[in-house]
């Protein structure tokens, strides 16, 4: 098992890697280049000032010569300055990250809960009325798109009701306490559940019909076991590998939604930073963001992998 | 391993040997690669015309000895010689020859059929594959072979799902005769089809052979379809030959335990109780990890301290005139 | 989902009258019996119908779609604009309509360019094994492994300039909808790549491929006749169920102003211009956001269908 974990390590550390070298170049094809931003806000720049700045920043070096001394500073965790703030890259991520995490992780609970649930209940009582209302529920999940529903409940709750605030993270001038907090991340957790219950619901409940199927389920039943210890007992823990394996896949997706959700009501979360910085054309900001960002989807994948690897039994780890 | 007629064997095996290697958990494991030996030094020739039976139990390397005869094992020791030419240092043209005269009949009919294709595309894709014909010339062998192996012509417009397992193998077997093949090499054909299809399938072999002058390698664990079919019969067990003998002489007198416990074990219906000796106890071992010596000797009643340690060579016994070879220490 | 439909006469019949039925017909049969597959998919052909009757409308109303009139801002609608206009004075339909042609291009030029890479790399992988299949599938993994949308904005911010193209090209907007299909292409042909791939092995080892290669086929002989035949059905189910995933992507870019650039309408860009004026004029953003979740629902329940229709496990042996 640890040799599996060391080489799948491995693995992603590569990905990580040629994504920094991808990323890096793309962010040097946005549009913008720093030194003509910097003229354009200072007309008192001659073209000497302009070759004297690009050599001081080592613009004028080629791609691979920028990019390992961009990588030599990463690799001592100096990742920079962002234009838009003039702070260090590190000061305006890690708030950010936290934020998101919050929603992520408020929005992870309800919607896993709500979705095994949902597709527990709907695989159990299988094509009646109760199982086609899930259904139908889930698909609509899937079909809206984010941005969408966030327009509609920020209408519905914050526009024509006004129970809800319809952005920002807190009161301004307000208590700042608990409940305050709370009130404003409702319908972001309410957009980003929705989103993605649809999809588990389903996925959960193909994956407990498949299990009921089995034989062994129908022993245990001929054995005398009521109905729902077998679901409990037998059919859940199986039902269940495939399912949290499928989560923790999604996390890339769960970044996405984020990043919509977090937009929409004006959070600052990773997601707003990634997006502004790149259309701020803020270098190192938007590279560090999607850096992390995509740092924390390969970490989600692994640990998919190694939690699927020790759930079941059955698969061998070659 | 020495032939007795005068006529050069059309196809002669010499220390054929088949391994896979196993995957590893992970790059960082240590040691060698555990390997799998299939196939272990196994020889043996076919003469023109003559049928020979392979048998043994599930998992023997039967199946795999069948599939590197027609090339399907990229990593085989020991040689293959088809008419003299070993297939190793065969250039490509002479090669693709010899696909053309060794065919191959599977053991699953359901499988061994392309869903997707029309029987007449099934039939004909070997002549295909080896450039045999234009498209009227292959329909023109279609309905031929077709007939030829008792099916009614409208067949080949069907698909093969609408068939049921002895109607594909017949399909199967026309197949395998497009090319106009010299040895077939039937991989338990029989053992998919319900007994009362099974001897029609064996008769219709047997008459494409008296047309045609086949040989076929005969791979069967049914010891009483090998006596309606069969030359010469070769047993396997565990990847190694353990006897090699003329059919009637293997039926009445086997020479190797093996062989005794598989024929005593053949039903007889009608025949009363009758004494059938010491059956085999045990399950075939794991050819990962296979026994000491002879690989028989777990499960052998004649077993002694030398089975343990010495595998004994397949040699010549005394009984059978010299035509009957036994691998044990006890074959006299 | 659906529950068994009992053989209709028509099966019972081909059986009696000795007519061979292939699989594509049984398919089709199945897909018939659920009911909810074949609705999505009229309605799918209506919206198409909507989409393309967008000049049509335009002659007949006389409206032009990017005429705007800023002295009928937020019309009612009427009869010279059935939906009334939008905060340009422009005509809603007609802007409704141009924009379902660029989702549903996008959605099915997407799709296809996506499985077609997709397929390649999991064909080559499976059939030559080896080192091509582990590179190609650490690739694949490795692509999968990354989040998505960020990306994507990435993608869909660069300058093309600055690769070389010519400011005119750029600005145009054939250049503006390739390269949104191009870049959805680059990131949706995982799950194809990875299906097709393990059709393949399991296709390999099958027996009717086994007598092929002891003729000594060739790989093209046995990828076209053996391999791509029986990995159709699960290309075609997974490209029907990405139409709706990439339909989400495409109005989700041009949400974000990263994808069609207005003038030219999409429903996404259409819901962007709504979102400030969401108070006064709320059906500027429920009209495409309701055309998209449609579509996409839609799609969603015919690939379903297609699925259920296609199950392997259904068709006999």
């Amino acid at each position: 098992m640890l040799s599996f974990i060391a080489s799948r390590l491995l693995q992603s550390a590569i990905v990580l890697l040629v994504m920094s070298f991808v990323i890096y170049t793309l962010i040097g094809l946005m549009p913008g280049d720093p030194i003509d931003i910097m003229v354009n806000s200072n007309p008192g720049y001659t073209a000497q000032d302009v070759a004297r700045l690009r050599a001081q920043y080592g613009l004028d070096q080629p791609l691979l010569t920028r990019y390992w001394s961009w990588l030599q500073s990463a690799a001592v965790l100096d990742f920079g300055y962002s234009r838009t703030y003039s702070q260090p890259v590190w000061v305006i991520l890690v708030p950010a990250l936290i934020q998101t995490g919050k929603l992520v992780g408020l929005s992870f609970v309800v919607f896993t809960a709500l979705a095994m649930t949902m597709g527990i209940t709907a695989a159990l009582t299988k094509d009646s009325i109760l199982d086609r209302g899930i259904n139908l529920l889930a698909f609509a999940g899937i079909s809206l798109p984010v941005f969408f529903l966030a327009l509609l409940l920020i209408y519905l709750f914050a526009v024509r009701w006004g129970y809800l605030p319809a952005s920002g993270m807190f009161t301004i001038g307000g208590s700042g306490d608990l409940i305050d907090t709370a009130k404003y991340f409702v319908l972001p957790v309410l957009t980003l559940t929705a989103a993605f219950a649809g999809r588990f619901t389903r996925f959960t409940r193909a994956s407990m019909i498949e299990v009921l199927r089995m034989d062994y389920i129908r022993t245990a039943r001929a054995k005398g076991a009521g109905p729902l210890r077998v679901v409990f007992k037998h059919a859940l823990r199986n039902a269940m590998i495939p399912v949290v394996t499928v989560l923790a896949l999604s996390f890339g997706g769960l970044l996405g939604g984020a990043l919509i959700t977090e937009t929409m009501f004006a959070q600052r979360g990773m997601g707003k930073l990634i997006f502004d910085a790149v259309m701020g054309n803020d270098f190192n900001l938007a590279l560090m963001g999607l850096l992390f960002a995509t740092t924390a989807t390969l970490l989600s994948n692994l640990m998919a992998d190694i939690a699927y690897a020790w759930l079941d039994p059955r698969i061998s780890l070659s | 391993m020495m032939c007795i007629s005068s006529t050069p064997p059309l196809l002669q095996v010499d220390h054929l040997a088949v391994h896979f290697p196993m995957a590893r958990a992970s790059w960082f494991q240590r040691g060698p690669s555990p390997v799998l030996q299939a196939v272990a030094d196994v020889s043996f020739h076919i003469l023109p015309g003559e049928t020979l039976a392979l048998v043994g139990e599930s998992g023997c390397g039967k199946t795999t000895l069948g599939r590197a005869l027609v090339g399907l094992h990229a990593s085989i020791q020991g040689s293959i010689r088809f008419k003299g030419q070993d297939l190793a240092t065969m250039s490509p043209t002479q090669r693709q020859q010899t696909r053309r005269s060794v065919q191959m009949i599977f053991q699953d009919p359901y499988e061994s059929l392309n869903p997707r294709l029309p029987v007449s595309d099934v039939i004909t894709e070997p002549l295909l594959i080896h450039g045999l014909g234009g498209g009227a010339e292959r329909a023109d062998r279609a309905r031929d072979l077709i007939a030829q192996v008792g099916l009614p012509v409208d067949a080949l417009n069907r698909y093969p799902h609408q068939f049921s397992g002895g109607q594909r193998q017949r399909i199967a077997i026309a197949r395998a005769l497009g090319p106009e093949p010299e040895l077939i090499v039937a991989d338990e054909p029989l053992s998919a089809l319900d007994v009362s299809i099974q001897s029609q399938i064996l008769n219709l072999m047997s008459q494409l052979r008296e047309e045609r002058g086949l040989s076929y390698l005969f791979i069967s664990h049914d010891l009483s379809a090998v006596h309606h079919l069969a030359d010469r019969v070769a047993v396997m067990y565990l990847g190694h030959l353990v006897e090699l003998a003329p059919r009637s002489e293997l039926f009445d007198n086997p020479g190797h335990p093996y062989t005794r416990a598989l024929i005593d074990a053949i039903p007889q219906i009608g025949q009363g109780r009758r004494s059938r000796g010491r059956t085999i106890q045990g399950d075939l071992p794991s050819p990962l990890n296979p026994p000491t010596g002879c690989a028989f000797h777990p499960r052998c009643p004649k077993v002694q301290a030398i089975c343990k340690t010495q595998a004994p060579l397949l040699q010549p016994a005394a009984q059978g005139g010299g035509q009957q070879w036994v691998a044990c220490h006890f074959k006299d | 989902m659906t529950k068994q439909t009992p053989l209709p006469k028509s099966a019972v019949a081909s059986v009696l009258a000795d007519k061979p039925e292939s699989v594509w017909e049984l398919r089709w049969r199945r897909l018939q019996g659920n009911r909810v597959a074949m609705c999505s998919g009229v309605l799918l052909i209506f919206l198409a119908l909507f989409a393309a009757s967008a000049p049509v409308y335009e002659q007949v109303m006389g409206v032009d779609v990017n005429n705007t009139d800023l002295l009928n801002r937020f019309a009612a609608p009427s009869l010279q604009h059935l939906l009334g206009t939008d905060e340009a004075g422009r005509d809603m339909m007609a802007r409704l309509m141009y924009g379902g042609r660029i989702s549903l291009l996008v959605g099915l030029l997407g799709a296809f360019s996506a499985a077609m890479v997709g397929t390649l790399i999991g064909l080559l992988a499976g059939y030559y094994r080896g080192r091509t299949e582990s590179l190609l599938m650490r690739i694949t993994d490795g692509v999968i492994a990354l989040p998505l949308l960020p990306l994507l904005i990435v993608f869909a911010a660069i300058d093309l300039q600055k690769l070389g193209f010519s400011p005119e090209f750029v600005r145009s907007s054939a250049a503006n909808f390739y390269r949104i299909v191009f870049i959805i292409a680059l990131v949706e042909w995982t799950t194809v790549a990875r299906l097709v791939r393990a059709c393949t092995l399991s296709l390999m080892s099958r027996e009717f491929v086994l007598a092929a290669r002891a003729q000594g086929a060739s790989a093209r002989h046995i990828l076209s006749v053996h391999i791509l035949p029986n990995t159709a059905s699960p290309i075609i189910v997974a490209l029907s169920l990405a139409v709706g995933q990439i339909i989400l992507l495409e109005s989700t870019l041009s949400f974000l102003g990263l994808g069609i650039q207005p003038p030219t309408p999409s429903w996404g860009n259409m819901l962007s211009n709504a979102q400030e004026l969401i108070s006064r004029a709320p059906e500027l953003a429920f009209y495409p956001g309701f055309l998209i979740f449609i579509t996409v629902i839609a799609v969603n329940f015919l690939g379903d269908g297609l699925q259920d229709a296609f199950d392997p496990r259904a068709e006999s042996t």
